[in-house]
């Protein structure tokens, strides 16, 4: 890597080309470096499933995983991402790596707008990946960064719990 | 709060992925100073999106290979700057050797955002309101510091100045954080009221004793969201050395603590409320240390 | 042993199914289509400049280097846009008195609230258009601010509007005459002040526009995240002075409203100025700050109350004078004093009392507006009354339960009028009653409150009865002047492939109106739930009709997809029976088949009807004109609303060292008539209560003594989170109304409605032991210790 060139100061406003692995497929795009990853996902990339809630890192509306770990993507700048596989709605959709948790969900009717679902969605699949049989209390611990104003959450609770019993009654995963 | 500026995207500025410690310095420099590090991010994206803040550089040291790593040296454990919040919960070294951290760690914001945050970060940033800048104090860490006239050591308890005011001169960077290793003799407590689960709390407060057997030999009390820095407790803390932890003694603990914290002046919580608080805090803890914690 | 039969044993019996929600499918892929997401050729975003000051005269603007930024496209004042837009003013008639200054998207010499916007900027993208505010300068002068009630009402307080006499929007009372007499004769008196703060809706996703005039076609096109299309069509043709059939107004997916939608928001008028001026797609969405300082807020109400009852406690009589402020303006259309008209109207509505008498006075400040927000006017109704209520069981001597029961209105004296002129048509408190205090295990927890007691817990039990206006005719808001609708449209139609597809008036924002219209017309129609296909939500497509709030959705929408949907039926027997040479009532429709009505055997599918009507009518008798389209509207008459009811509890724990409440578990009893989806009614429900839980305990839009909102992200105001929040449980009584086919009442707003009255009980409850009680909510920590003097 390169030392630091003074040139760079005055390049403020111009976009630099990042390239990640976004959803399995590799993604090269120019942005501008104040743009954070939640609008480079939404706006460059059209992968709208991420949402902006807070731009904060306080609703968790925005969650995405970032080299398979759950991130705000609002929290972070598409350069910081520079290399990173990153991991969207779309992205776990599409490889049906929680086709069971969107079931759930539905079946459940875990969702109302469904503004939060993306986060939750992703949140759900971390802790489901670090904890086989979370607790009731483990899942709203889980869950203490991801607002949402429809449901009450109950039926987020309960569509999670009920996936981790049936993966652990499965034992595949 | 102003509201006659509202931002939510950040003003323009120029990034710089730093690969040495070396190169993030030199970076800085050449910025005139008018230049961030970013590691984790967590509370400085918020702060440049809101404007609050708008360097012409942003300098990326989340690659700087020597910023990582948690392992033994000497007496210590040397946590690297870029250790993550996450990994406060799943390192074992940490785990064993530093649990007051361990057990801080969950109190910290919500997962999401400890799988990017990092101690070292965290520690520079010096919220007073955060966990883990308090948890140095208790600790009696020390914080590695690199800048142009090379690398220094502070105590944890010449580190913290002021509300966002450290040792920390501008363009220094803290790249490890000293602790000392857990000994069997010792115990720790650690915990917080805060209203929602990850919230910044309204008190918090970690402790590290060491005991012959049920009698303090030694303490150190940190506090959190009680003033402008994380604060020891040391009026607290000469209560309660030489004696055991019986009722007397911690009812001693808890009226010294007007000695030492001063909270600040809020409609919601009130500087007496706080004081109030945090003695139910540090009696609570005190009663769990006296159980062994 | 097989059960017996019930009508959900029947084919394409849908009504009383929990089943889930077809489009939901979507939202959890990430492929729902919110105006957040929207971007359209040539789109250029906007950014305001919000006032610093809460009062203050705007002396100068200077935007010459915003306009010159590169990437700028329009820099627009007050004065800009007020050459386009015509003012507009939140009053209504039937508010006999009420005032309100005239509004313009932005202000052209004052500002009234900090936080309110001052200056549009439009530019290449939101970025860009942010760097342009920085370069704005706005010179202000300082007024005198209003903050508070109290200061607002002094004869030498400072005018929100100069030249008015007063801070004084509305002032109403209401008396059923002898209040005195019955207070003078009363064996007991309680009496309390109680003060609710504000609060504000918080959606997931913030307002959000996209505003597309097209100058060549004369069409605006709005992509708006709204419960009412129908209404901002209305009133983006009026004061744009566009002709309506050339606005179209598109509500898609909506990230959470709870009524916050429904209100005109000045960035929002402004928006579609700005669009017009430029002639461009222009987008706006408001980050959450922003959020913060103008959607509307909700409540902040301070409610002093009498109650009168007499030696065995029956209640005789109460006495409420109602203060609220609203910010500067009434809101426009539906204004600012419906909270307070509901307040007062609602107050003491489940007992049998006959006098009342209550002041309603609504006061201007300078703060961001109020106006109606999820459950209106019910939570401090609720609040008020059922704190009395339980002061006065204190008095007494009587358990909670039993004071309820001797008071609330017998199930079996319907119908009923209320002190306040509300007719009630049937509601069910005996019977919700004695179904909570089952379903809590009530005895079992007075016994373990009593026995943790011993050891130093303090947990408190908590109930709450309530009512809950559901199913509006127009004495809401049409006839005070609104163009306001209370009836709904659907056009349903069978496809060629013998589909059906319902268009309707009502609109989805997540609680589930697309799939119980299409339950509703499946049932009705008799065929299977997924060849029903709805949608809403779209004025150029859609009927015009009232769409979605105060809970009328699945009674109106529902009772007019009903209609419809038999309408439908008619006429697709009708072709059946020609072609099958029978009489229409020889036929029914089952699993999309026509089959005989008394035998079931199938006859012929209905896609072969529609086959032979859209593509071989000459195969029909001459003189046949099958409409396999049918379009109907239904209006609500009978009842002016269809009130619901229910009963709410709760168990939760004080640390009396902390202050802090630890919620352990809610319980409610409903009664919405009959229940369309059960899954997604008791979904409202917790949804619903965790909105007043979050009320009860967390959310409080603080200001500073200079009029700032000082909590105004989502880090300091405190929504309700998962790790707080109880498990919920939920039964039912279903009294439907006789006003309609489908019985339906509302239920969106019940769990709101009593939850924070619920834990303000239940919290004084725990705090028995000590003499002290807290009559506020939010009920923070900082209040309960205050209440027990711990600091």
């Amino acid at each position: 890597m390169r030392g630091f060139d003074e040139t760079l100061l005055d390049e403020a406003d111009e976009t630099v080309r990042v390239r990640f692995v976004v959803n399995g497929r590799k993604v090269a795009c120019e942005v501008a470096p104040r743009e954070t990853l939640v609008d480079c996902l939404r706006d460059k990339l059209e992968l709208t499933g991420t949402h902006a809630g807070c731009e904060m890192g306080a609703c968790g509306a925005c969650l995405v995983q970032i080299d398979g770990r759950a991130v705000h993507s609002c929290l972070m700048f598409a350069v910081q991402a520079d290399g990173a596989r990153i991991d969207t709605i779309e992205g776990l959709t599409e490889s049906g790596a929680i086709a069971d948790l969107q079931a759930e969900f539905h079946r459940r009717n875990a969702l109302q707008c469904g503004f939060c679902t993306p986060g939750m969605l992703v949140n759900a699949c971390e802790l489901l990946s670090q904890v086989a049989r979370p607790s009731r209390e483990q899942i709203r611990d889980a869950l203490s960064g991801n607002y949402c104003r429809c449901t009450g959450y109950e039926a987020i609770v309960d569509a999670i719990d009920a996936v981790a019993k049936a993966r652990s009654a499965g034992g595949a995963r | 709060m102003d509201f006659g500026e509202t931002a939510v995207k950040a003003s323009a500025f120029s990034y710089f992925r730093a690969a040495t410690i070396d190169q993030a310095l030199d970076a800085h420099a050449r910025a005139g100073d008018d230049a961030r590090f970013i590691a984790g991010g967590q509370s400085l994206v918020p702060a440049l999106s809101l404007r609050l803040q708008a360097p012409r550089l942003l300098i990326d040291i989340t690659h700087i290979a020597e910023l990582r790593g948690v392992r033994r040296e000497g007496a210590c454990l040397r946590i690297g700057a870029l250790t993550r919040h996450c990994e406060m919960l799943s390192e074992p070294l940490i785990a064993e050797f530093a649990p007051l951290l361990h057990a801080a760690a969950p109190f910290v914001a919500h997962p999401a955002i400890r799988n990017r945050g990092t101690f070292g970060g965290s520690v520079a940033l010096a919220d007073p309101a955060s966990e883990f800048p308090a948890m140095t104090l208790a600790l009696d860490a020390e914080i590695e510091i690199a800048g142009a006239s090379g690398r220094r050591r502070v105590k944890a308890d010449e580190f913290f100045f002021d509300l966002f005011e450290t040792a920390l001169q501008p363009g220094e960077l803290i790249t490890a954080i000293y602790v000392p290793l857990f000994k069997a003799d010792q115990r720790f407590a650690f915990d917080e009221l805060a209203r929602r689960r990850g919230d910044y709390a309204l008190v918090g407060c970690g402790m590290l004793a060491t005991f012959t057997s049920d009698r303090i030999d030694d303490i150190r009390i940190s506090f959190f969201s009680v003033g402008n820095r994380p604060m020891r407790a040391k009026a607290a803390e000469a209560a309660l050395i030489g004696f055991g932890l019986d009722a007397e003694h911690i009812a001693a603990a808890q009226a010294a603590l007007e000695d030492d914290l001063a909270p600040p002046e809020n409609d919601e919580v009130p500087p007496a409320m706080r004081l109030h608080l945090a003695r139910v805090l540090l009696g609570r803890l005190l009663g769990r240390l006296g159980e062994g914690a | 042993m097989t059960a017996p039969l019930t009508s959900l044993d029947r084919p394409n019996s849908y009504i009383g199914r929990s089943l889930p929600r077809p489009n939901a499918k979507r939202l959890l892929a990430g492929r729902g289509r919110y105006v957040s997401d929207l971007r359209l050729p040539r789109m250029l975003h906007a950014a305001f400049l919000r006032s610093p000051h809460a009062h203050a005269k705007i002396v100068s603007i200077k935007t010459d280097e915003a306009r010159a930024l590169e990437g700028v496209h329009l820099v627009a004042t007050g004065a800009d846009l007020a050459t386009i837009c015509t003012p507009w003013t939140g009053t209504l008639d039937h508010f006999k008195g009420m005032t309100s200054a005239p509004q313009l998207p932005l202000p052209l010499d004052r500002v009234v609230w900090a936080g309110q916007a001052v200056v549009a900027v439009v530019a290449e993208n939101r970025a860009t258009a942010e760097d342009a505010l920085e370069l704005i300068e706005v010179d202000y002068e300082d007024l005198p601010i209003v903050v508070d009630i109290d200061g607002a009402r002094e004869a030498d307080s400072p005018l929100v509007n100069p030249g008015s006499v007063s801070n004084v929007c509305f002032r109403s009372q209401l008396d059923s005459g002898a209040v005195d007499d019955a207070f003078a004769h009363a064996a007991h008196v309680v009496e309390e002040e109680f003060s609710f703060g504000r609060h504000t809706a918080v959606t997931l996703e913030p307002r959000a526009i996209v505003a597309d005039y097209d100058p060549a076609a004369g069409m605006l096109t709005v992509h708006h995240g709204t419960q009412t299309p129908y209404q901002f069509q209305d009133l983006y043709s009026r004061h744009y002075g566009i002709p309506e059939a050339r606005v179209r107004v598109i509500a898609t997916d909506i990230g959470g409203s709870f009524g916050m939608k429904l209100h005109v928001y000045h960035e929002d008028m402004a928006v579609v100025g700005l669009s017009i001026l430029l002639g461009r797609p222009v987008k706006y969405v408001a980050d959450r700050i922003e959020s913060f300082v103008s959607d509307i807020h909700a409540r902040d109400h301070r409610v002093r109350a009498r109650m009168a009852l007499d030696a065995k406690g029956e209640i005789l009589a109460m006495d409420v004078l109602d203060l609220t402020a609203i910010g500067a303006f009434s809101t426009y259309p539906r204004t600012s004093v419906v909270e307070g008209n509901q307040v007062v109207r609602l107050i003491g509505a489940p007992y049998r009392f006959r006098n009342y008498r209550a002041t309603l006075e609504v006061i201007f400040q300078n703060k961001v507006q109020t106006s109606q927000y999820r459950a209106v006017g019910h939570p401090i109704a609720c609040a008020v009354t059922e704190r009395m209520v339980d002061m006065a069981a204190a008095k007494l001597g009587l358990d909670p339960f039993a004071i309820r029961a001797q008071n609330v209105i017998a199930d079996d004296a319907y119908p009923q009028t209320s002190p306040t002129g509300y007719r009630f048509e049937a509601l069910s408190h005996e019977a919700c009653l004695k179904r909570l205090q089952e379903m809590m295990g009530y005895d079992g927890l007075r016994a373990e409150q009593a026995e943790l007691r011993k050891r130093g817990i303090y947990r408190g039990i908590g109930i709450a009865t309530f009512v809950e206006i559901t199913n509006p005719s127009p004495a809401f808001y049409g006839v005070g002047g609104a163009r306001i609708s209370s009836q709904d449209g659907a056009i349903v139609s069978l496809t060629p492939s013998g589909e059906v597809r319902c268009l309707i008036s009502v609109t989805e924002q997540g609680q589930g109106t697309e799939a119980i219209i299409s339950q509703i017309v499946a049932d009705q129609l008799g065929l299977a739930q997924e060849h029903v296909k709805v949608i809403t939500g779209d004025t150029e497509v859609t009927p015009h009709g009232g769409a979605t709030w105060a809970c009328r959705g699945a009674g109106i929408g529902g009772e007019t997809a009903l209609q419809a949907a038999r309408a439908l039926k008619r006429n697709i027997l009708e072709i059946a029976a020609l072609i099958l040479q029978e009489q229409p009532s020889a036929l029914d429709i089952i699993d999309g088949d026509v089959v005989d009505a008394g035998t079931r055997n199938r006859r012929l599918p209905i896609s072969e009807i529609a086959r032979i009507v859209y593509f071989r009518s000459d195969t029909l008798p001459p003189g046949t004109q099958a409409q396999l389209t049918v379009s109907h509207h239904f209006a609500p008459q009978g009842y002016p609303f269809a009130f619901t009811n229910g009963i709410q509890g709760c168990s939760l724990e004080v640390d009396v060292d902390t202050g802090f409440i630890k919620l352990l578990k809610h319980f409610i009893v409903e009664d919405c008539g009959r229940v369309i989806n059960p899954m997604l009614v008791d979904e409202q429900l917790r949804g619903g209560i965790v909105q007043g839980l979050g009320a009860a305990l967390f959310e409080e839009c603080r200001y500073s003594e200079t009029g700032q909102l000082v909590n105004g992200s989502l880090a300091d105001y405190l929504v309700p989170m998962p790790m707080e929040m109880p498990d919920i449980a939920i039964a039912h009584v279903d009294t439907p109304t006789a006003d309609t086919e489908l019985g339906a009442k509302g239920v969106g707003e019940a769990g709101t409605a009593a939850a924070s009255a619920c834990v303000l009980n239940a919290v004084n409850d725990a705090l028995v032991p000590f003499g002290a009680a807290v009559n506020s909510i939010p009920i923070t920590p900082a209040r309960v210790l205050k209440a027990l003097k711990r600091f």
